[in-house]
């Protein structure tokens, strides 16, 4: 069966010069492959960080300290006013080589991967916009709800997480997907720094196969396909969690 | 290394017109692509909702394809696959690379704009179109005098907001090697050769970005809260 389809790709080949290696060459689809499994990877790594940051941003907004408060809303205004691709660059060329350790012929290595600075830099970028969700969530949920759970003797941090989050987190589930899809269209930038994620295997696999429209095809393709998945997934979860007489 | 060692503020100081230079490159291409995205994105996302169904679906299809794909293959595709330069009439136009990276983020800000535009023409009561249609406006009379005004007002914040995502985008751009503030950082960090300037330089830079982004974001936030009571 493979070996028809990869028989019939070669075929297309030799007849059209259409040349989709990731198709017929086991090293260049192996390449490819890898390359979706990272963005994959990379993407649900950073929805998971970033719905930590998302969270633990609006208990801290929520809290009675001044200082806190301002804290959150610069690191909210900052990131979401700044080029993520030079935060990346900050990270990984500015802070990176400063965390590092000296090896056994005394090169200093990094100790913080490539993949896991694209990780940590948009899990930060992308954390900023869901305490911004997730706070307009917390908005919508009714004040008497909240005061109905003060009256049962919630202290404030109890109330949130099992009162007034879960609410939020579906009130605002909508814009919070959204995010991630943005997201998970973001992880394309740590091409930048050589995380051999979809787009970087593909520029491998175009210099040295020389078939860089089949391939920028493939790879817009394969964007769309992942994101079009990522966005049924997300509408699923939706569906899943909403409560019946609860909602908008 | 030299022996007369500046410190890491009198390096910054004394680059930073070329950093300025740089940074309205940057300026140039977000608002280019900003304008060429907004045109079109009107266009497409009045297509979206068209009564001819061919036109309808391609305008569908246009969006939903190009907001799923990410800015930068996006940019790679218009860097890559453009021509170098096009005849007229015998003669060889060169296209400059920012044009191409200009019109790359253009079409992924267009995809925005047209859904924001579908968005806001969806948003206006029926009873306008009703109240219209009984005044004997044709269909294409009522979009453009009674429709589209009113969207204009609902589409400014989102609109201000698509063009600052389009500023942060830009630096992109060095990534396909278009020359714009990245690669004005390269050069300083080549010509002095510390690795201390590297935090700082990327930093000064944010900071650029973040003071130009910031009051849009603010203008933004201002003018939805102004027009939420109204609206």
């Amino acid at each position: 069966m493979t070996e028809s389809i990869a028989g019939w790709f070669k075929h297309l080949h030799e007849r059209t010069g259409i040349n989709l290696t990731v198709f017929y060459d086991a090293f260049d689809a192996a390449r490819f492959v890898a390359g979706v499994a990272t963005t994959i990877e990379l993407a649900l790594i950073c929805v998971i960080l970033s719905l930590v940051i998302g969270l633990g941003g609006v208990i801290v907004q929520g809290s009675r300290s001044r200082l806190l408060k301002a804290v959150v809303n610069a690191y909210i205004q900052f990131f979401r006013n700044t080029p993520s691709l030079i935060q990346l660059y900050f990270f990984y060329f500015g802070l990176g080589p400063l965390i590092a350790l000296p090896n056994a012929s005394g090169q200093s290595v990094p100790l913080v991967s490539n993949f896991a600075w694209a990780a940590i830099c948009f899990s930060i970028y992308a954390g900023a916009f869901n305490i911004e969700i997730f706070r307009a969530g917390v908005e919508a949920v009714s004040r008497s709800t909240v005061e109905a759970a003060e009256a049962l003797g919630y202290t404030r941090l109890k109330s949130y997480i099992h009162v007034i989050l879960p609410l939020a987190f579906r009130y605002s589930f909508p814009a919070f997907s959204n995010n991630m899809v943005n997201l998970t269209k973001l992880t394309s930038v740590s091409y930048a720094i050589a995380v051999p994620e979809i787009l970087y295997a593909s520029s491998q696999i175009w210099s040295d196969a020389l078939n860089v429209p089949e391939m920028m095809n493939i790879v817009l393709v394969s964007y769309v396909l992942i994101v079009s998945v990522f966005v049924y997934a997300m509408g699923r979860i939706e569906r899943a969690l909403r409560l019946p007489g609860v909602g908008i | 290394m030299s022996a007369g060692k500046e410190t890491i503020l009198a390096v910054l100081v004394n680059w930073t017109p070329y950093i300025l230079k740089g940074f309205a490159i940057n300026v140039f291409i977000s608002i280019v692509s900003m304008a060429l995205a907004t045109v079109l994105g009107v266009v497409v996302g009045v297509g979206q909702i068209s009564t001819n169904r061919a036109v309808r679906s391609v305008c569908w299809a246009f969006t939903n394809f190009f907001r799923n794909a990410p800015w930068l293959v996006l940019l790679f595709y218009c860097m890559l696959l453009l021509p170098f330069q096009f005849r007229v009439g015998g003669v060889a136009v060169a296209i400059p690379d920012w044009a191409k990276a200009t019109l790359g983020i253009a079409i992924a800000a267009a995809a925005n704009m047209s859904d924001l535009v579908r968005g806001a023409i969806q948003s206006i009561p029926t009873g306008q179109w009703e109240s219209a249609e009984s005044l004997a406006f044709t269909r294409r009379q009522t979009l453009f005098l009674v429709i589209l005004p009113q969207c204009i007002k609902r589409l400014l914040p989102p609109w201000m907001n698509l063009y600052a995502l389009v500023m942060v985008s830009t630096p992109l751009c060095a990534i396909v090697g278009v020359n714009e503030i990245m690669t004005v950082a390269a050069d300083i960090l080549a010509a002095n050769t510390r690795h201390d300037l590297l935090i700082p330089v990327y930093f000064y830079i944010l900071l650029l970005f973040f003071f130009y982004c910031y009051p849009i974001a603010r203008m933004t936030q201002r003018l939805e809260r102004r027009f939420a009571v109204i609206g």
